[in-house]
């Protein structure tokens, strides 16, 4: 019995919250074997040393090459039988959640997404998030294989430790018309302009509180003189204020800045989840009791349109810009 | 182009999730319900489709007697038939789920012919489990893929997009019959009308007990994660406030040069 670990990958390069899962994989006390698929599989499978994997499986199948969810299911259903594997493991990103629900459509058994903890037993006793994670559910799963995916930053990844490097074996999947059909046909470029929300240090976030598409223009002055990007929450972009690329939340983005300033933000769960991983949390608010003062770690209160154009002009005064 | 859209009742959690006493839900005595965010997209996007090509959209549900208030919601839009999966109210696993719509599909399909396309939300709100959708289309052998924020459907095929992790999009063709797995953003949602809530209100709703299939996942309890409470450390009230904002700025090193 062993535990597979399907490694996504970018040219080469291990996903981390595949790394994650490997560190959950390692801890469970079973073997553990790794599955890489696609283009630059062979590159990533000689990079995954010290990982704690005994053999890695390089499906390099040239069908594989652009992205086909049910294709890789098959893949991973094969080996997982061929290797007896007692557990079948991904990371809970959108291609991992992906990709396993298709396992577990083909094998017909229950699929836990986004597992924050592996207790153990069998019956699988786990801990999984809800309400992208605002929520957990201790939960059973009883399978004769357990498929899991790993909550992104349940654990850290571990570092590689020395030690010998995994075999490498290559495993050809037998795969059916049928598997293939739904594929990456065409890519199209982003369309890019100003502070990407995703990497910027600072974020400017605006809720409800600024009451109208136009009011936003105080929120970006100060997003411009601190070069930080702007967000907002669901009822912003239900009004139609700002499009759905810039909601932050657990239908949006997750953003993970140094600062994270929330204008007029009541701190519903469901935009909490995406703003958690600020390093700080600034929120301006009239209300003193509103739910974001209890995961902030500084506060204004007062009214935006007020505070936000003083705070502008401040920082003006500070630095002459 | 029929379509039906798959959706989910879901409490509208706000600012803290409270607890039943026995941890076995979320304690919703105070709180209103909603349609899935990701399905809301979903209904949208089929009465769109429907507005401009024709045929007829139907809404699916698997819930209690009251999920019928998000079938009528779906339907004060412009969805023309509803279809709900009626239990007791206690919590069906995504296995269970899965199995009980491919079920009533199977039913509705014979009866009136197979759906064009099949609509569900990339994941529910509230369980999360990322997988109702390729289970259903699996077991019927349609193609399917997930996270779609374009669809652009037409002669037999659709092209769905999705973001990609590196930005940018990525795009599928499915030929029809086929099922999507939906993203907030693929559009905006409009308001329902007036009259629109009206004929809502006298539309029929078709329902059908399902069979609760075993071997899902068992759940045994909620919790509350710990430690994300923060002590907040109030720096002013209104503008005056200011200049300990920007001094907060250059401690943590925010203000740059």
């Amino acid at each position: 019995m062993s535990i597979l670990v399907l490694v996504e990958h970018a040219e080469g390069r291990p996903d981390r919250l595949s790394l994650e899962a490997l560190t959950v994989a390692g801890s469970l006390r079973e073997p553990v074997e790794a599955v890489v698929i696609g283009r630059w599989s062979t590159e990533l499978a000689g990079g995954l040393s010290g990982r704690g994997i005994g053999v890695v499986h390089v499906v390099d199948d040239p069908r594989l090459a652009a992205f086909a969810p049910a294709a890789r299911a098959a893949a991973v259903v094969q080996l997982a039988a061929a290797r007896s594997a007692s557990t079948i493991l991904a990371a809970g990103s959108d291609r991992g959640n992906e990709v396993m629900a298709h396992v577990g459509a083909k094998l017909d058994l229950p699929m836990a997404a986004n597992v924050t903890e592996v207790l153990g037993g069998d019956p699988l006793r786990l801990v999984r998030q809800r309400w992208a994670g605002s929520l957990l559910e201790e939960a059973t799963l009883d399978a004769p294989t357990k498929l899991l995916t790993i909550a992104p930053h349940a654990v850290a990844a571990a570092d590689p430790a020395p030690g010998a490097a995994p075999a490498v074996e290559t495993f050809s999947p037998d795969l059916t018309e049928n598997d293939l059909r739904v594929a990456v046909a065409r890519r199209l470029e982003p369309d890019r302009s100003g502070v990407s929300l995703a990497d910027a240090r600072v974020v400017v976030g605006g809720g409800r509180g600024v009451g109208s598409s136009e009011a936003f223009a105080e929120l970006e002055e100060l997003a411009g003189l601190l070069g930080a990007a702007v967000g907002v929450s669901r009822v912003v972009t239900s009004q139609g204020w700002r499009p759905h690329s810039m909601q932050i939340g657990q239908t949006g983005m997750r953003i993970a800045p140094d600062l994270y300033i929330a204008c007029g933000i009541s701190g519903a769960i469901q935009h909490i989840v995406g703003a958690r991983a600020a390093k700080r949390i600034l929120a301006i608010n009239t209300d003193a009791e509103a739910p974001i003062m209890s995961v902030a770690d500084y506060a204004v209160i007062g009214d935006l349109h007020q505070v936000v154009p003083a705070i502008s002009a401040e920082v003006r005064r500070v630095t002459g810009r | 182009m029929n379509i039906l859209v798959c959706v989910k009742r879901v409490p509208a959690t706000g600012g803290t999730i409270v607890l039943t006493a026995d941890s076995q839900d979320i304690d919703t005595r105070f709180l209103g319900f909603t349609i899935s965010p990701h399905e809301e997209c979903a209904v949208e996007e089929a009465v769109r489709i429907v507005e401009a090509q024709g045929g007829s959209a139907t809404v699916l549900t698997l819930g209690p007697d009251v999920a019928s208030e998000q079938l009528r919601d779906a339907m004060a839009i412009g969805i023309d038939n509803a279809v709900l999966l009626q239990t007791d109210g206690s919590d069906w696993d995504a296995y269970a789920t899965a199995g009980a719509i491919t079920d009533a599909i199977r039913t509705l399909e014979t009866e009136a012919g197979a759906f064009d396309l099949i609509l569900f939300g990339n994941e529910a709100a509230d369980t999360g489990d990322f997988q109702v959708g390729i289970r259903v289309a699996t077991a019927l052998g349609r193609p399917v893929v997930s996270g779609i924020k374009g669809i652009t459907a037409a002669g037999g095929q659709v092209e769905a997009r999705r973001e990609a992790a590196g930005g940018g999009w990525e795009v599928f063709d499915l030929a029809m019959p086929a099922v999507l797995g939906v993203k907030e953003g693929l559009n905006l949602p409009r308001y329902p009308s007036v009259p629109g809530r009206l004929r809502a209100r006298k539309k029929e709703i078709r329902t059908i007990v399902p069979t609760r299939r075993a071997g899902g996942p068992a759940k045994d309890r909620l919790r509350l994660p710990e430690g994300t409470e923060s002590q907040v450390e109030v720096i002013g009230q209104g503008p005056g406030a200011a200049p300990a904002i920007v001094e907060l700025f250059q401690k943590l090193g925010v203000l740059g040069r």
